[in-house]
């Protein structure tokens, strides 16, 4: 939803073209990378909540399941956040010291969003390479397939499934993963109709070397640019999927907890005064945000040398 | 046009078909009937039990029949939990409210999102376009869970202007935060998919012909520029609409505003199975529908299409 269709065509586009500048496109999409602010800042910030989110346990004065029962009941007079108690991020209506809470949080979101990618990466990657590189009709029924499951409320299957199979971290990975694949698929495919005619693929099927070896070693080597720009835009996605899912109290189930869950106990607690237990949660997830759009944005620029 | 209007509804029953059986083959694969409780019934409550919602019935007729009431007499079968209520009831209670704040976020969120996208287009690399960007951007990082408890934080806590939930028929009051809330996501994609398109068309040839031969400005920027740029946004409107559909669901949750995605997330905690699948159903269905609609609408706007 969150991605810029006609700026990725236009990087497609140049993408296609761009063996022609043989091995220093990378060199050179590298030193554009470094001189992009915002993508740096990205980096950066991506570097400090990763630190924070694996080893927040370690600085924590607390685990993210103590809870503080001196606090608890009355968190808004006296669990507000402080260095002196220990709890640096406050505490919140129940009694959980939101520091800890909100580093094991982070995590879980981080991995979800992770995982989500990586599905989409083997599996749309392989899928919209064999569909692109078949074409014909193989083509025609793997993209119909694609746009089919497309038209269908992925959010409400998700639910669906982790209502039916038991709310679980393993059912909503594979409910992510489900739908993941389906836009990278086709963007991939799209890219290798574009590559399937060049030379080089043309000297190797001349010279006898099998299909899926050309797919592997031609194609999908050439396909790195863009399924890395649209890797880096997807893993918010998938982090919004996951919060948005735990939101609504169906995702990851407590003590375990998730940016999403936060964000909503925090907000439905506000108005008994403890709004750090919102705003902390919500920090976090809005500079992860921010950090992988930045990030996904520098990448598909420095790639990208014609759109200015 | 009308043979591709056909080839398009042709793809899009086997579509919802797929989908039907996909989610009555879920229901089905869960562990547990609808009538495991902690209290066992006597073998012969449950025979009558499974006989009265055909239950008894093999697999495969269970599906025939479900799927033929579904398309002959729209019934989506009996809630599973509520004994006195029917999937139908469930849905025309709560549907009505959710497709009137919808629409009107649909609404607001195109136009607002067009002229955004429109003014920042035209005035590139200015403080207009930096301000209309900044807030696309920043709109895009607050999906509609996040929004809404930073409003009724504001506008209800600390301002006290709007009531923090409720719909009241909806009085203009309860609705304005729903809206916001739900539109400001998709307004903000709209915006940058404007912008984009508008910069690319402007730099096109027949902009610059269309200037050269004298037009006024404003005709070059409606007729010539508006137009052609808006093709990428009419086929954002069909994600659009999903990201809407999926976005009530929070709306309802958070304001309690009793539309469809609270009857929704109910019955996903009560389990209550045929619920879920009849609004799983029904979504999917306005969906394929609509993205039926703008498909059709694309292949009208722009004469490249083939049919």
């Amino acid at each position: 939803m969150t991605i810029d269709t006609i700026k990725m065509r236009r990087l497609s586009e140049s993408l296609a073209e761009g063996e022609v500048r043989g091995r220093s496109l990378w060199a050179d999409a590298r030193k554009r990378f470094m001189k992009n602010k915002a993508a740096v800042a990205g980096v950066i910030m991506l570097v400090l909540v990763t630190a924070y989110a694996f080893l927040g346990d370690y600085v924590a004065a607390y685990t993210y399941d103590f809870k503080d029962f001196a606090i608890m009941g009355h968190a808004a007079e006296t669990g507000a956040p402080s260095w002196s108690n220990g709890h640096y991020f406050g505490v919140d209506n129940d009694g959980r010291d939101m520091f800890a809470v909100t580093a094991q949080g982070t995590r879980i979101s981080l991995m979800v969003g992770i995982v989500g990618t990586v599905i989409a990466v083997i599996v749309g990657t392989i899928y919209g390479a064999v569909s692109g590189y078949a074409g014909g009709r193989t083509d025609g029924i793997m993209m119909r397939i694609v746009d089919i499951l497309l038209s269908i409320p992925f959010m409400f299957v998700i639910i669906l499934l982790l209502v039916m199979f038991g709310r679980s971290i393993s059912m909503l990975f594979a409910g992510i993963g489900l739908l993941s694949w389906l836009n990278m698929a086709r963007i991939v495919r799209g890219q290798t109709l574009s590559l399937k005619n060049k030379e080089y693929i043309e000297a190797a099927r001349a010279t006898g070397v099998p299909a899926w070896k050309i797919i592997l070693r031609h194609v999908v080597p050439n396909l790195l640019g863009i399924v890395a720009v649209y890797a880096t835009l997807l893993v918010p996605d998938m982090i919004l999927t996951e919060s948005f899912i735990s939101f609504l109290g169906l995702g990851v189930q407590a003590p375990m907890t998730s940016l999403g869950a936060l964000i909503s106990d925090g907000a439905k607690t506000m108005q008994y005064g403890t709004i750090w237990a919102l705003l902390v949660p919500l920090f976090f997830f809005v500079v992860t945000m921010f950090a992988f759009y930045f990030i996904g944005d520098g990448l598909r620029d420095a790639l990208d040398p014609k759109d200015r | 046009m009308f043979a591709y209007i056909v080839k398009r509804i042709a793809v899009a029953i086997p579509t919802l078909l797929i989908l039907i059986i996909i989610s009555f083959l879920l229901m089905h694969a869960a562990p547990g009937g609808p009538f495991t409780s902690e209290k066992k019934y006597p073998a012969q409550v449950l025979a009558n039990l499974n006989e009265k919602y055909g239950l008894d019935q093999p697999l495969w007729k269970q599906m025939a029949t479900y799927v033929w009431n579904i398309v002959r007499h729209f019934d989506f079968g009996p809630s599973f939990v509520y004994k006195d209520r029917t999937v139908n009831e469930v849905i025309a209670q709560g549907f009505p409210v959710t497709l009137v704040y919808g629409s009107i976020s649909f609404v607001v969120a195109t136009i607002v999102g067009i002229a955004l996208g429109a003014v920042a287009a035209l005035k590139q690399n200015t403080w207009v376009d930096y301000l209309a960007v900044g807030i696309s951007i920043g709109a895009q990082v607050l999906p509609s869970f996040v929004i809404a408890p930073i409003l009724v934080l504001v506008f209800t806590l600390w301002l006290g202007w709007l009531p923090g939930g409720g719909w009241e028929h909806g009085e203009v009051r309860y609705v304005i935060m729903p809206v916001i809330a739900l539109s400001t996501a998709y307004m903000a994609s709209i915006a940058r998919i404007t912008r984009s398109s508008m910069l690319e068309v402007l730099t096109s040839n027949h902009i610059r012909t269309a200037r050269a031969k004298g037009l006024p400005e404003w005709k070059v920027i409606l007729r010539h520029t508006l137009k052609p740029a808006m093709l990428p946004v009419v086929s954002y409107l069909g994600p659009a609409f999903v990201t809407m559909i999926t976005g009530s669901v929070v709306v309802d949750m958070y304001f309690s505003t009793g539309g469809i995605g609270r009857s929704f997330v109910d019955a996903a905690l009560n389990r209550d199975y045929s619920v879920m699948m009849g609004v799983t159903i029904l979504v999917g269905a306005l969906t394929i529908f609509f993205n039926l609609v703008v498909d059709i609408l694309y292949a009208w706007i722009d004469p490249k299409i083939r049919y």
